[in-house]
């Protein structure tokens, strides 16, 4: 069943590179113009895009972007004809590094809010931290960022800007990424924790909750041993919706602390019509999406014995 | 016996909350239990049976509140201790034994680490010990393999195992009270014997003390010393079992007694062209045959009871009549004509002609539609109703049923009662003016003064419109009460079949012959006799 999975993980990657390469044919504007500017001669950007192998069918050259996406060359930028895959696998580094900071952060928080939270229902504590939660989501990202910059980092605590490479040491990085990692915090832990309440609780009117009841267990042991076993598919799947959120849509606060991160690279891309690493980095996303949701799916039915221990 | 008292709940009264009004829904019950006794507690569901049962063990359930009365289990006061002493008795000196195992084990974790929960949680025993204490208990309720059976999930094991099982579990601290809501209700008749001598056995041997409520009155009589009756969260009576069974005092009780009154004349085997012949129908799910070489007729006007365990293959029969399972081979016949295997192939008129009502008329209705809606759109659908006609005529359903239609044609189901819920199903099977209707367990989730009003109204409706009824079910009184003839069904086939004067009297296949001795009847000694009787055979 895990294997029918992943190949229907490997069959979608597939039509999601059919349909960013078709929506990047789509973009308006001509690369080879774009490149040699205004004073560009007819002659030249043809040669130009001779050259860059524009002129090649749309479908050769999806299959030449293909193939060289799965051996991991996806070519050359067009806009600095540095190979792609280096320019991505630095971003990339900062960009997982960023999302495993937040998910450190955000999945133990909102999941001991959110048992906290079932477990004292409709109380003060429920109450303020479903309106804290709520009211961090609400905000744009952007807002939440500028506060805490204006909280955080103008008293001097910790810096606004990220500025990382690859000398940076772990505790230095930890350090300089705080302000985007809490944001990222701030943003994902309300969906999270509002849904391990809400799957709790909704178990708690279950016949086996009251039978643990009236065996004596304690609220806490009820909730933790009884409840959360059961509430954990859904639980697991909003997680993985929201690192994979953290993965792929984190380009605002990357822009705002100026994080060298794909999201970045992306839309430095897109406005240099760099075509082929907007390419690159869609795939990549779209990866990130479909592996963390495959892997959603495989941890649901690891821990749910009904589907693990056939009868 | 020891007459020392366990248990003494006095003026008890419990109050429930919908929506912001409190309403008493358990009012002034007084309740005495020695050590090692066993009170039978019934009454039809409402009766406030459960909430009392819990209330036994300082508990209530959500939406409800203990607001009088005191409950002393043992000389604590089980209503001003405080809950950390509350939840130190339970599953300690009081256990609880729930109606519906499948549903009050936990499918996270296995049967023996929820054993084991109680005895080490309360500082019992260690694991260890739990676990041995465990299969020894396993192997004193008769479970199969009992070495092995506890390391399985509850999914695992069948219904009436896994009511064994919770059985164990409530024995784990060796309680001095376990308190058994409705334990056999929802298991078939054969199950439920087996079950039963395993709780009374034990039971006796730890001298425990139990409350056992249920509403099968021959089902308490075999475990119960005393029996108390409650209505509307009131003590009717209470008296010895004995005592109780000769001569009930009050008419409410005596009504409980003779609830089983109702039974429609047999009508001799149908003539001619039966509406819907099955013929030698075998059908499987994937691989696995659960039909094979089933046939039957049904003629016009006559109730066919198609009986058996769960898993017998009844409802599967249902499906493939109505076309949701075509059959690998055979055929169903409508009037004569073979009627398309599947769904898809038959015609709106075909689809018309056969319909169903459900046993849960809960999940069978749309909770958002309102019975004008309901009953209104077969008519619809299949009749071409509307405007005035079909208003006229969802009226009269309404009538037909004996529910009053400007009292009720804009309710939501969720606003009516499970008898009720039931009628709504049986208007709109009739709304397609069907001439076969499928009756799939349509009285098992249903108090028995309602199952008889349900049944009374089912053969008026048959008598005013010459309906052919296919009527499933597992409870050998419904079919005596209402069957012209009968099929009796394990694992896929037909094992017998006949009048209802045929079945009814001896000589039987094995099978049947089990089937019916395994009816409770309202003699205490029954089930004694019964399990004597089947040992000398066995023997």
């Amino acid at each position: 069943m895990i294997l029918t999975r992943i190949a229907i993980g490997i069959g979608l990657l597939f039509i999601v590179s059919v349909v960013i390469f078709g929506a990047t044919e789509l973009l308006p504007g001509d690369l080879a113009t774009q490149l040699l500017g205004q004073s560009a001669t007819p002659e030249t950007v043809a040669a130009l895009r001779e050259q860059l192998g524009l002129n090649d069918p749309a479908a050769m050259r999806y299959w030449n972007w293909l193939t060289g996406a799965l051996s991991g060359d996806f070519g050359v930028s067009l806009a600095n004809n540095r190979p792609i895959s280096e320019l991505i696998s630095a971003r990339l580094g900062n960009t997982l590094f960023l999302a495993l900071y937040a998910a450190a952060l955000a999945v133990p928080i909102s999941l001991i809010l959110g048992v906290l939270a079932a477990l004292w229902r409709n109380t003060v504590f429920d109450r303020v931290a479903n309106a804290g939660a709520l009211s961090a989501i609400s905000f744009p990202e952007f807002f939440v960022a500028y506060i805490l910059i204006l909280w955080l980092a103008q008293t001097g605590l910790f810096p606004s800007m990220v500025r990382i490479n690859p000398t940076t040491t772990f505790v230095d990085r930890i350090y300089m990424s705080f302000l985007p990692a809490l944001t990222l915090t701030l943003v994902v832990t309300a969906h999270m924790m509002r849904m391990t309440r809400a799957a709790i609780i909704n178990l708690m009117a279950s016949p086996y909750i009251e039978m643990a009841r009236l065996k004596g267990m304690s609220p806490l042991r009820i909730v933790l041993r009884h409840a959360l076993p059961n509430a954990l598919a859904p639980i697991i799947n909003v997680i993985a919706l929201n690192l994979a959120y953290l993965i792929t849509g984190v380009v605002v606060v990357e822009v705002v602390f100026v994080y060298p991160g794909l999201g970045q690279l992306m839309v430095d891309s897109v406005s240099n019509r760099d075509i082929a690493v907007v390419q690159a980095v869609a795939l990549i996303f779209a990866a990130a999406y479909v592996a963390l949701n495959l892997l959603a799916d495989v941890l649901s039915t690891i821990t749910n014995p009904r589907l693990m221990h056939r009868r | 016996m020891d007459n020392e008292v366990l248990l003494k709940i006095e003026g008890l009264r419990i109050e429930g909350r919908s929506g912001d009004e409190w309403s008493e829904i358990v009012k002034g019950v007084d309740l005495t239990l020695r050590k090692g006794e066993v009170l039978g507690l019934i009454g039809e569901s409402g009766a406030g049976k459960s909430t009392v049962g819990l209330a036994a063990m300082g508990f209530a359930r959500d939406g409800c509140r203990i607001s009088g009365g005191t409950i002393e289990f043992d000389g604590i006061d089980l209503r001003v201790t405080p809950e950390a002493t509350r939840r130190d008795l339970r599953g300690k000196r009081i256990a609880y034994v729930a109606q519906s195992a499948a549903a009050s084990f936990n499918p996270a974790h296995k049967l023996i680490d929820q054993y084991c929960e109680a005895p080490v949680m309360h500082g019992v025993m260690p694991r260890d010990q739990a676990e041995r204490d465990a299969i020894d208990l396993y192997r004193r309720m008769q479970l199969p393999d009992p070495e092995e059976i506890g390391f399985r999930y509850p999914h695992q094991v069948s219904g009436g195992q896994l009511q064994r099982a919770m059985t164990a579990m409530a024995m784990a601290c060796r309680p001095d009270l376990i308190i058994f809501d409705e334990p056999t209700t929802a298991l078939d008749v054969t199950t439920q014997i087996e079950v039963l001598a395993a709780i009374r056995d034990v039971v006796r041997q730890f001298d425990t003390a139990a409350i056992y409520i249920t509403h099968d009155l021959a089902v308490v009589a075999q475990a119960a010393d005393r029996i108390k009756v409650l209505l509307r969260g009131e003590e009717v009576e209470t008296a010895e079992t004995y005592k109780m069974l000769e001569a009930p005092k009050e008419d409410y009780t005596k009504s409980l007694w003779a609830v089983r009154s109702f039974t429609r004349e047999e009508q001799p085997p149908g003539e001619g062209t039966p509406v819907v012949s099955v013929r030698n129908v075998t059908a499987a799910y994937g691989m696995v045959n659960v039909l094979e070489d089933v046939s039957f007729d049904i003629h016009a006007g006559r109730t066919v009871a198609v009986v058996g365990e769960s898993g017998s293959g009844k409802s599967t029969t249902a499906r493939v009549i109505t076309g949701l399972l075509p059959p690998k081979s055979g055929e169903v016949l409508f009037d004569g004509e073979p009627l398309p295997p599947a769904l898809k192939g038959r015609s709106r008129e075909q689809l018309r002609q056969c319909q169903m009502i459900y046993q849960m008329a809960d999940t069978a209705l749309n909770p958002k539609l309102t019975l004008r809606q309901l009953i209104g759109r077969p008519a619809q659908m299949y009749l071409g109703l509307d405007g005035t006609a079909l208003e006229d005529r969802v009226r009269e359903l309404l009538d037909l049923i004996e529910l009053d239609p400007a009292v009720y044609i804009d309710r939501l189901p969720g606003e009516l009662s499970g008898g009720q819920k039931q009628r709504i199903g049986i208007a709109r099977a009739l709304a397609a003016e069907p001439k076969l209707i499928i009756c799939d367990e349509v009285t098992s989730a249903l108090d028995q003064i309602v199952q008889e009003g349900i049944l009374k109204l089912l053969n008026k409706l048959q008598e005013d419109f010459g309906l052919a009824y296919m009527f499933i079910t597992h409870d050998l009184a419904t079919v005596r009460a209402i069957a012209d003839e009968v099929v009796v069904m394990q694992q896929g086939r037909v094992i017998e079949k006949g009048t209802k004067s045929e079945m009814f009297a001896p000589p039987h296949e094995p099978y049947t012959d089990l089937l019916l001795s395994s009816v409770p009847e309202m003699d205490p000694d029954w089930l004694t006799c019964l399990l004597e009787k089947r040992a000398a055979a066995g023997g």
